[in-house]
């Protein structure tokens, strides 16, 4: 197989600065330039069944910035999240409509490669998904699925994959045992080194902490601090203090629809809407 | 009595009734691999393994019903496992609310628990009337067809154990699906499919029906697979029923044999799947 992701993405190269702030249409959220527009979701809607999950919803993802969905459980933002991958076409009775342009081509179009969409926009859920296999296949099975590297680039790429999940000093003694070994907090610290591990340009954060204790949680939210100069993240969370920690922007969801969505100072100091101030102040939801 | 010292009173017959459930089960079991030791263990001599079957009246042993059962097994084994293992593949990954998947699954519950004389005369009447004669490939194919429905019950549901997390987790990462289930939903279920080859191994190890009307038996050495086969079920069908003691003491031994190596497949095909699926 022929490589199909190039080596590295173009933008490494580019220092973080030196890149075109393109002011986004529509959306100002902020005196200060906007940075580029990642992923434009515009008009979308998702059915299970008959039942619409999600009803008209348009917003912007930053690229280098980190979007926090927050909102009662059933709103719809892990929805939202599994829309951007379309990871929801698992499920024959799911579907949607709308348009979510990256970087300018519909990822929801039928003819947009769907594996080539899901390396550039990798994913981690709530609970952790080691598969059933070492430490060091783990990361290696998603650069396999798109290049064969030498095996000595191969150990660069886990290494490097490692190292950027700040989980390499724990493991690097022990690539070879299973990755199910790891604890909760570490297991997810290698499906986000999975994720990373292909190059993306937005990951997906589905609650990425929920299902670990305090210590891991930090150390999570250290590290989408870390990843935040390289990636447009968005990420779900049910904890508010957590979106108001890592995200620069926040979306407040309710019942499938968008209610608020602007910088996170503002939704969490300021909302423009009661239903949003009733949310981040824990008065509803 | 108040009630928690009712509670505690409850509690401690159910333990007591599923204990003595235990016990009861396991006695018998107990019971029949006693009865094998001390019946088959004079048996079990050197000539056992290197003469072929005798005459009543005259020395032998088993070495062709052994040859026999050992190779119309591994074949329907090497037949069945694979057709097997990819319809039980099809149901639990591929087959997601379509009908076709629940029509082929109750038939296969259906084929599951057909009785194995039936099989017997399946084969007989599509292969054995046409071809004109018994022979070792008929006597494997009714063991293959045995094989399969207990193979795909055993894949479909050791796959089904599999969290639909591993699989979006492998989808988000844009593995095929064919990937998926080749590297992650195989080895997660590995050594519970292993364990279903290996119950369907030891389900035909001891099956006589299907064999009686397909394979037959032959008292000489044979290797070729289009003649009648000896066979160790068979030939204890045979010789158990005979008037012979030394016949009969054969029989012992033989059955001695097969519930020794079923057990011996048993636990290796444990101890092989802990070494090969990762330690959780």
């Amino acid at each position: 197989m022929t490589a199909i992701l190039s080596p590295a993405r173009p933008s490494d190269a580019l220092p973080p600065l030196a890149r075109p702030a393109v002011p986004p249409a529509g959306h100002a959220p902020g005196a200060v330039p906007d940075p580029a527009v990642k992923a434009d979701i515009r008009n979308v809607r998702f059915f299970y069944k008959k039942f619409e999950a999600i009803k008209n919803i348009s917003l912007p993802l930053y690229d280098r910035r980190v979007t926090a969905f927050i909102g009662p459980s059933g709103c719809g933002k892990s929805t939202l999240l599994r829309m951007l991958n379309r990871i929801y076409t698992l499920y024959p009775e799911q579907r949607a409509e709308g348009e979510i342009l990256i970087d300018g081509r519909n990822a929801l179009a039928a003819d947009y490669d769907i594996n080539l969409l899901r390396a550039k926009v990798g994913m981690v859920f709530q609970k952790p998904t080691p598969f059933p296999m070492s430490i060091y296949d783990n990361i290696a099975f998603g650069i396999r699925l798109y290049e064969k590297p030498p095996a000595a680039e191969l150990d660069v790429r886990v290494e490097e994959a490692l190292q950027r999940a700040a989980l390499w000093n724990e493991v690097k003694d022990k690539l070879r045992q299973s990755g199910l070994g790891l604890s909760g907090g570490q297991q997810q610290r290698l499906c986000i080194a999975r994720a990373i591990a292909l190059r993306p340009e937005i990951l997906l954060l589905d609650e990425p902490a929920s299902a670990l204790d305090p210590i891991s949680t930090s150390k999570i939210e250290d590290l989408i601090h870390e990843l935040r100069s390289d990636y447009c993240i968005a990420i779900v969370t049910h904890n508010m203090q957590q979106a108001a920690r890592t995200a620069d922007y926040t979306a407040f969801m309710y019942l499938g629809e968008l209610v608020e969505y602007d910088e996170t100072a503002t939704i969490f100091t300021k909302p423009g809407k009661k239903q949003t101030e009733d949310y981040v102040t824990g008065r509803f939801g | 009595m108040t009630r928690y010292q009712r509670r505690k009173l409850a509690n401690q017959v159910a333990l007591g009734l599923s204990l003595a459930a235990t016990v009861c089960g396991l006695a018998w079991l107990a019971a029949i691999l006693i009865t094998l030791l001390t019946q088959g263990l004079s048996a079990l001599t050197a000539d056992l393994f290197t003469q072929m079957t005798p005459p009543p009246g005259s020395r032998g042993g088993l070495l062709n019903a052994i040859y026999g059962s050992f190779i119309m097994t591994a074949l329907a084994t090497l037949i069945g496992t694979p057709v097997g293992i990819l319809a039980g593949t099809y149901l639990a990954e591929y087959s997601r609310g379509s009908r076709l998947a629940e029509v082929i699954r109750f038939i296969n519950d259906i084929l599951l628990s057909a009785p194995s004389i039936i099989v017997g005369l399946f084969v007989y009447e599509i292969v054995v009337v046409r071809v004109g004669h018994f022979s070792g490939w008929a006597g494997a194919l009714a063991l293959a067809i045995i094989v399969v429905p207990v193979v795909v019950r055993t894949t479909e549901d050791m796959l089904r154990l599999v969290p639909d997390s591993l699989r979006e987790a492998a989808a988000a990462l844009g593995a095929p699906k064919w990937r998926a289930v080749v590297q992650i939903s195989y080895r997660a279920a590995l050594q519970g499919i292993v364990t279903g080859i290996m119950l369907a191994v030891a389900r035909i190890s001891g099956e006589t029906a299907p064999l009686l009307f397909t394979a037959l038996n032959n008292q000489f050495w044979s290797t070729d697979l289009n003649a009648p086969m000896a066979n160790l079920p068979v030939v204890i069908f045979q010789f158990a029923l005979s008037p012979y003691s030394d016949w009969q003491s054969l029989a012992w031994g033989g059955a001695l044999l097969i519930t020794f190596v079923i057990l011996t497949l048993n636990i290796g095909a444990r101890v092989i799947a802990s070494w090969s699926t990762v330690k959780r």
